[in-house]
């Protein structure tokens, strides 16, 4: 038999698992081997030892939703102020803001549709599967994630979290998919420019 | 051609085997599975071994041991992450044969353009059960390179395929000139915290359009028992069918593989301590699946049992007839469908009696 064209230049791929072994076991095996070992490797290539901040945050649910409930009121207080400078202009430095101050307290992602308020202000985007809507089935007995055993489960974690909350039971609402084309765009402006419409519509219907 | 001489099958097209079952009033879709679930018989699903091949005969071979025992037959999504035939494939190849296959979508491979088509196509096949599922991480498998997808999750999938087929219409509320026909699933873990939150988890899932749902393995029954109270209570019982999920174990050393492995699956210690202890441990593992089924088809709300039996796929059978669920009722059985005679008739003439069926020859003959 003539050997096929190429077949000196395929790619090395692991050798077939034997009896007992899965094959996934293998490829670990073989994986090749260097000094360097990531800390945690995700899915998300994201390198994290500590959890303390986002777990502080979720011990105090109940003190961040008081804060956000003011603090969006401001924003939306504002809104003659975002409209007049424009909000495409304001845009780069709140963003700036938002992504240091909610990265810092919740580890955001900038998906730029937060839920926080209706997860117990655990980021549900730290999830390596992204869940929005509850845990998954893999969640390990001592409440961590099976994908990263050292973190704890976001939805564990969640569900904690809206316990202590006065609107706790928003994390019954079934959430849907996220948008991908509003990742790395501000949660805060959005909220805010879309709220200002629903009041000037109210106020448009009250006043016809 | 016709086959008077056989008596009809339970959910069985008088007219023909291989007509589609009438629709039924109240009913979602056109399949068997949620006929048996609705007329309120206790229903046993089960798991097809999905084959690394590309031979349909291992599908259908795989099937056949099912054969008169099950009321659906999953076809798994890549479970565990793990490259096999794609629940796609394995549904075509069912469909065909006549099962009734339960098509199992994990978000982890397809975004929402690609899991909308092979909802379409599937229904089109005649797929009338979907299983709606995150699907495990990509490092679970045996590619942990993968990119994962996760661009929808189980929750916002279910609601997806209930748009699709309740509105008619796709995510961005483009038309569908023929809704696809379908019984909604899901999977639960009720073993694997946050356990307060898993009954309402479920009620979510229900909200979202879940209308049967299939657990985890089950390996601790009092677990079970408190869940399904608490369920109970918030009458998401009547609301939705729940098959457990059973399953024999090998021996107490695959057990405890399992148990330090595959999160998600809780085996009690007392489960290994009774496999040590036993002279055959793969028949005691069969024993304790008997004794469970028997134990959890009491628990009020219980609807069915999900039998994955990976790679003791032959005991499915016997395990289904010991522990006597069906109460003698058989499930639907494989027989010759109408047109198989047809098909039969058509491949003798070709290739046999010498024909050349060109369009020109089909022209002269038809003067």
């Amino acid at each position: 038999m003539a050997p096929s064209p190429g077949s000196d230049v395929l790619p090395s791929v692991p050798p077939a698992a034997t009896d007992g072994m899965t094959q996934a076991t293998m490829v670990k095996k073989t994986a090749p081997k260097s000094d360097y070992k990531p800390a945690d490797v995700s899915p998300q290539r994201r390198v994290q030892r500590s959890f303390a901040v986002r777990l502080w945050s979720v011990r105090h649910s109940r003190f961040l939703e008081w804060v956000y409930l003011r603090f969006s009121a401001m924003f939306l207080h504002l809104h003659p102020l975002w409209k007049a400078i424009g909000y495409g202009r304001v845009e780069a430095p709140i963003k700036f803001v938002e992504k240091r101050v909610k990265g810092f307290m919740f580890d955001c992602r900038m998906c730029g549709q937060c839920v926080l308020s209706s997860t117990g202000m655990s980021c549900p985007m730290n999830c390596p599967k992204q869940l929005r809507n509850g845990p998954c089935g893999g969640v390990r007995a001592n409440g961590n994630c099976e994908v990263e055993p050292d973190m704890p489960c976001v939805w564990v974690k969640a569900w904690e979290g809206s316990r202590n909350m006065a609107h706790g039971d928003n994390i019954l609402a079934v959430q849907k998919p996220v948008d991908q084309s509003l990742r790395e765009t501000s949660a805060w402006l959005r909220v805010t420019a879309l709220a200002a419409s629903e009041r000037e519509k109210s106020r448009l219907e009250a006043g016809a | 051609m016709s086959d008077h001489h056989r008596p009809h099958q339970m959910d069985e097209n008088p007219a023909g085997i291989d007509l589609p079952l009438e629709p039924l009033p109240g009913h979602s879709s056109r399949g068997r599975l949620e006929r048996v679930l609705r007329r309120g018989e206790f229903a046993v699903t089960t798991e097809l071994n999905p084959p690394d091949s590309a031979d349909p005969e291992d599908v259908y071979n795989r099937a056949r041991v099912f054969d008169g025992w099950v009321d659906a037959i999953n076809a798994v999504d890549a479970s565990g992450a793990n490259c096999h035939m794609s629940s796609v494939g394995i549904c075509a190849l069912l469909t065909r044969m006549g099962y009734a296959p339960v098509m199992q979508i994990a978000c982890r491979d397809k975004n929402r353009i690609a899991i909308q088509g092979d909802v379409l196509g599937g229904a089109a096949m005649g797929v009338a059960n979907i299983l709606c599922l995150t699907g495990d991480g990509v490092q679970a498998g045996d590619q942990p390179g993968a990119k994962p997808v996760f661009d929808l999750d189980s929750m916002s999938l279910l609601e997806t395929i209930r748009i699709m087929r309740d509105n008619g219409k796709f995510l961005s509320g483009r038309k569908l000139t023929t809704p696809p026909k379908l019984f909604l699933g899901a999977a639960i873990n009720p073993f694997a915290p946050p356990y307060d939150f898993r009954p309402i988890h479920l009620g979510k899932k229900i909200a979202a359009g879940a209308q049967f749902l299939q657990s985890q393995y089950c390996f601790d029954v009092p677990m079970l028992r408190s869940f399904m109270d608490k369920a109970r209570d918030l009458g998401f019982t009547d609301q939705a069918f729940i098959l457990v999920g059973v399953g024999p174990l090998a021996s107490a050393k695959t057990a405890k593989w399992i148990r330090s492995n595959v999160p998600g699956i809780h085996i009690p210690d007392a489960v290994i301590k009774r496999l040590e202890g036993a002279q055959d441990q793969k028949k005691e593992g069969k024993r304790l699946c008997i004794d469970i089924i028997n134990e959890v088809k009491e628990i009020p709300g219980i609807s069915g049992i999900h039998v994955m039996a990976y790679r003791q796929e032959e005991y499915v059978a016997e395990i289904v007839d010991e522990s006597g669920v069906l109460k003698g009722r058989r499930p639907w059985k494989r027989e010759a469908r109408g047109d198989d005679q047809m098909v039969a008739e058509r491949l003798e003439h070709l290739l046999h009696d010498n024909v050349t069926e060109t369009q020109v020859d089909l022209v002269k003959s038809a003067h």
